[in-house]
């Protein structure tokens, strides 16, 4: 009857409807009652395993403890390179979420200088997400504390209490040491994305020897297990692993000697490298301008970094090893060497009457000398008496030799990297150039001109080889090597070139100025002028722009009886060897000798410059600054 | 009766108020507990709350059905005037307003409307010659009565407590009888209308919701977080839970909302499954004795009303603790007298008192017959 027409609804029969309906949804509400408790049970039986796992991981933090970077010390003990205790504040780019807000209130509570808050702005758009940016460093306790109160409003800044690199010698051991840094992207995904790299606070040798060295250096990872909120918030720590430090870097470096040479050098562009010279150990190694590691290590501003870049004497380049110059005169006592090697005997004389004539050319020689053996030739640094014997032994005897006394060579040591120069023979002009070597090309390399270049290093291991006859090897790490081999030439070779050397500074010679203040000890030694570019007319390279000026070399050892010391002096641009380098050599080996009467000579010559390294620094850094137009830095006090 | 105890406070259903009391005594433990041990800020005012809406409830069980008759279309009336001044209030203040403060709480006339749009719907069913059940002057006038507050509530916007409304009158017009195949041919235009409306008619942020509520763990860290973290919560509990205080998941606050929404999930990381279990078992026998109220009820306004506010309950229920376990969208909707929230505790002991109502109604007519 339903399905015809309208069916009958009673009364009744609504409430047959109305309980069967409720019925249904009776049911219906049981059946989901089922259902929500088979759920909580699966998860909580079924799944218990994997949600326990993933609420331990939502409570837990693993953080790593990054280990104290190892000590450099000196061979004495002295430290070069130690870690400081360090309040700090970085920035993690992932968990920032207001990056002008966050900078803001760091700027106010940590009172930034605006290039800083340039430079943080800076590498915050630059880093990969997880890549902690140092906002400041070597905070006084009340701004770390500061920042600590606020940071639960200011997520992504992360204050830390760990450890800085500090250099007690400052820019002295810039090049030599190097610096370290934060972790860049390249580095941290060449570790295969090490989490240690990104550890704020963590940092990675940059340069010199804390870059080589890293591996030992470094030490390994602590790690601390933090219980922490879903914002960070650390609640407790339950267990940690304490790290270990880096291994301490014992080198063959003298600091005091160091930071007295590279004071010494003062104004001057160019290095002072004083070895051993029995065992080749590196004594001292200083380049100077340089650049203060503290400040790199801290994160240099661009202000800092500009500056250092377009400063004409090359602050960023360690001239010790990766600066090549023409060796000229101080290339002689090799070139003795290897004229005795090819049977000229030193006592044979040259006539000098000025210069030396080769077919229709004149090669000029620095005077007249009139009849000159070997060791008045090296006295009085002759060049035609080296024009002339080197002519006639030939240049593959001069190269043979000239390798055989270190140029050309690359060390085995611990370095960045070395430019190793070129020590030119026939061969290598019929490969380089394709063509072929002539006499005049041997004149000129006779003199250390013309094709050679050298680096300061193989001049210091050239003297060092020359004073005791051994093939010694330039060390910086100290440890137990083998004595060095005796050359494979005779005494008397040596003997005949380190005469010739004591007359230079002690007779009759070119460096008669620069003797050592002291009545029992004498140096030898060799001067040298290289000319930076070809002679135009009167121009001699002893005037005008100073990029043009020639530049002055030295090498020596001490004592002349028994020598130990070896040491190369180069000054860019320093107009003569005699002039520029050679007093620099006599204060920096009166300094092994006797530092008290070293120290005199460099404050009286300070006072002249203007301060120590630091304060000609920061004065130079004001002044750029100001001729750029930019309000001065915070004083550099 | 002839005990000490009057027969007055003896006729009371004394096993639901148990059931009640229990429910809301396990809730004030919680909040105890997600309040960091300590009574404020939730556990403390959860109580004093809890037994001040009971004791109203009480209090309604002993105003009879017939009375309340007559003020179902003068309430359904106030409640809309209270939706139209918190819309104006909010225009006023600047801003989307849901709520009044009244000063001990704040009070959501969306709330209020969950009952009373049950009782409404029973009153005109109620006043329905039978013979119309199956005209349309069954449906238009009920459509209208729900379609108001619903747009009113989803505008402000509350789409949770909208479909609530929404749910608990269709509950009613399916009970009073309406023919099946609307509401068959209603839930197949559903399902034809939703993925519809899913691709033409949602916004790109709504999609999103419903994507995640579909695989929370597409975005752990995102928009499904809540669930995610949740059903950690649920799932780290165990059988036996971590222990009354050790939550770890809402004392480290990685569970969000966890005095409201969430309470379910914390309580069961510190009570486990067990603890689950019991509550879920707490829930079904009131939903079954709210039931069987209704099917042991003649008149039609009655037993309309006590199967509509049961279906209400059960609503509440179920959706939040779908919501927390990964079986529904978030949407907002706590755990009534279990999280603290005094408009949706409210709502039920208002259902509950006249459940409760017509229960001692029923009774009383045994009683009179016997």
């Amino acid at each position: 009857m339903r399905r015809r027409g309208k069916p009958l609804i009673t009364e009744n029969s609504q409430g047959f409807t109305f309980t069967r309906r409720a019925m249904v949804l009776g049911g219906l509400q049981l059946g989901v009652s089922a259902l929500l408790a088979g759920r909580v049970s699966w998860l909580a039986i079924a799944e218990n395993d994997r949600y326990k796992l993933l609420s331990e991981e939502n409570r837990f933090q693993m953080v790593l403890v990054p280990p104290r970077r190892g000590w450099i010390v000196d061979r004495y003990g002295k430290p070069i390179a130690v870690n400081r205790s360090d309040y700090r504040v970085d920035l993690i780019p992932d968990q920032i979420q207001d990056a002008d807000h966050v900078i803001r209130e760091l700027t106010q509570i940590l009172q930034l200088p605006p290039d800083e808050v340039a430079r943080i702005r800076e590498d915050l758009d630059e880093a990969a997400g997880y890549q902690p940016v140092p906002v400041a460093e070597n905070l006084p306790f009340e701004r770390y504390a500061a920042v600590t109160v606020r940071q639960p409003d200011l997520p992504g800044v992360a204050p830390l209490r760990g450890f800085s690199r500090f250099y007690p010698d400052g820019a002295a051991v810039g090049h030599l040491i190097g610096y370290v840094g934060t972790a860049n992207k390249e580095e941290y995904e060449a570790a295969d994305k090490d989490p240690l790299l990104i550890t704020p606070g963590f940092k990675i040798g940059k340069e010199g020897l804390e870059e080589t060295m890293e591996k030992r250096l470094r030490g390994t990872p602590g790690a601390k297990r933090l219980e922490v909120t879903a914002r960070g918030k650390l609640v407790r720590e339950l267990s940690s692993l304490p790290d270990k430090s880096g291994g301490s870097l014992h080198l063959t470096i003298d600091a005091g000697l160091q930071a007295y040479a590279a004071r010494r050098l003062g104004n001057e562009s160019g290095s002072c490298i004083v070895l051993d010279c029995h065992t080749g150990e590196i004594l001292c190694m200083a380049s100077m301008p340089s650049y203060d590691p503290n400040a790199f290590s801290d994160g240099i501003s661009h202000d800092e970094w500009n500056m250092l870049s377009a400063d004409e004497r090359h602050p960023l380049i360690n001239k010790s090893l990766n600066a090549l110059y023409p060796p000229g005169s101080t290339f002689k006592p090799m070139v003795a060497m290897a004229l005795q090697r090819a049977g000229v005997d030193p006592e044979e004389t040259v006539h000098c009457p000025g210069g030396y004539r080769l077919g229709n050319r004149f090669f000029r020689c620095l005077g007249t000398h009139g009849r000159v053996n070997m060791h008045r030739a090296i006295a009085k640094s002759c060049n035609t008496y080296f024009y002339a014997m080197g002519n006639r032994v030939g240049i593959d005897v001069i190269a043979e030799m000239g390798r055989a006394l270190s140029f050309g060579q690359k060390f085995d040591l611990p370095v960045v990297s070395q430019s190793y120069g070129t020590m030119p023979d026939t061969a290598w002009k019929q490969r380089r150039y394709k063509q072929d070597w002539t006499a005049s090309d041997t004149l000129n390399a006779s003199i250390g001109q013309g094709y050679v270049i050298v680096n300061p290093l193989q001049l210091a291991i050239m003297s060092g080889r020359i004073a005791s006859g051994r093939n010694i090897q330039p060390r910086l790490l100290k440890g137990n090597y083998a004595p060095a081999e005796p050359l494979p030439f005779p005494p008397e070779y040596f003997e005949a070139v380190r005469g010739g050397m004591w007359e230079v500074v002690n007779g009759d010679g070119t460096a008669g100025r620069s003797r050592l203040p002291f009545p029992d000890i004498q140096m030898g030694g060799k001067t040298g002028t290289a000319q930076v570019r070809r002679i135009a007319g009167s121009q001699r390279g002893q005037s005008g722009d100073w990029k043009y000026r020639d530049h002055g070399l030295f090498v020596c050892f001490a004592p002349t009886v028994n020598p130990r010391f070896a040491c190369s002096v180069v000054i860019e641009h320093g107009m003569g060897g005699s002039r520029a380098a050679a007093p620099v050599a006599k204060d920096v080996l009166t300094y092994l000798f006797d530092k008290a009467k070293a120290m005199e000579a460099l404050t009286a010559l300070e006072e002249g410059w203007g301060g120590n390294i630091e304060e000609r620094m920061a004065r130079q850094t004001r002044a750029w600054l100001a001729a750029k137009g930019k309000a001065p830095a915070e004083d550099i006090a | 009766m002839t005990s000490l105890v009057p027969a007055a406070v003896a006729r009371l259903p004394w096993l639901t108020i148990f059931l009640v009391i229990a429910i809301g005594m396990f809730g004030a433990l919680v909040l105890y507990s997600v309040g960091g041990g300590s009574l404020s800020p939730w556990a403390g005012s959860h109580v004093v709350r809890f037994f001040l809406f009971l004791g109203m409830a009480i209090v309604i069980s002993y105003i009879s059905p017939k009375r309340i008759k007559p003020l179902v279309f003068p309430a359904y009336g106030g409640v809309i005037i209270l939706l139209i001044l918190v819309q104006v209030l909010g225009f006023i203040g600047g801003g989307a307003r849901s709520w009044l403060n009244l000063g001990f709480m704040t009070l959501q006339p969306s709330e209020l409307m969950k009952p009373v749009i049950v009782l409404v719907l029973a009153r005109f069913y109620d006043l329905l010659p039978a013979g119309q059940i199956r005209t349309w002057s069954a449906i238009w006038p009920a459509g209208a009565l729900i379609g108001v507050p619903f747009l009113m509530i989803a505008a402000q916007p509350d789409l949770g407590t909208a479909s609530l409304v929404l749910f608990s009158g269709i509950t009613v017009m399916f009970l009073a009888g309406l023919p099946l195949r609307l509401f068959l041919g209603g839930l197949g235009a559903v399902a034809l209308v939703v993925p519809l409306a899913y691709n033409f008619l949602l916004l790109p942020h709504q999609q999103r919701r419903l994507t995640i509520f579909l695989d929370p763990e597409l975005d752990p860290l995102g928009a499904g977080y809540h669930i995610s973290q949740s059903q950690i919560a649920i799932g780290s509990g165990g059988i036996f839970g971590k222990g009354f205080l050790n939550g770890t998941q809402s004392h480290l606050k990685y569970l969000p909302e966890v005095h409201t929404d969430f309470i379910f999930s914390a309580m069961v990381e510190e009570w486990g499954l067990v603890g689950g279990l019991f509550l879920i078992l707490c829930f079904t026998l009131l939903l079954r004795w709210g039931m069987r109220v209704s099917l042991a009820t003649k008149p039609r306004f009655d037993r309309l009303v006590a199967a509509g506010l049961t279906t209400t309950i059960f609503f509440y229920v179920a959706i939040n603790l779908m919501m927390v376990m990964g079986l529904a969208p978030v949407v907002g909707i706590p755990l009534p007298l279990f999280s603290h929230g005094g408009s949706a505790m409210l709502t039920v002991m208002i259902c509950l008192g006249i459940l409760m109502s017509i229960d001692r109604n029923n009774r009383m007519k045994r009683r009179g017959l016997a």
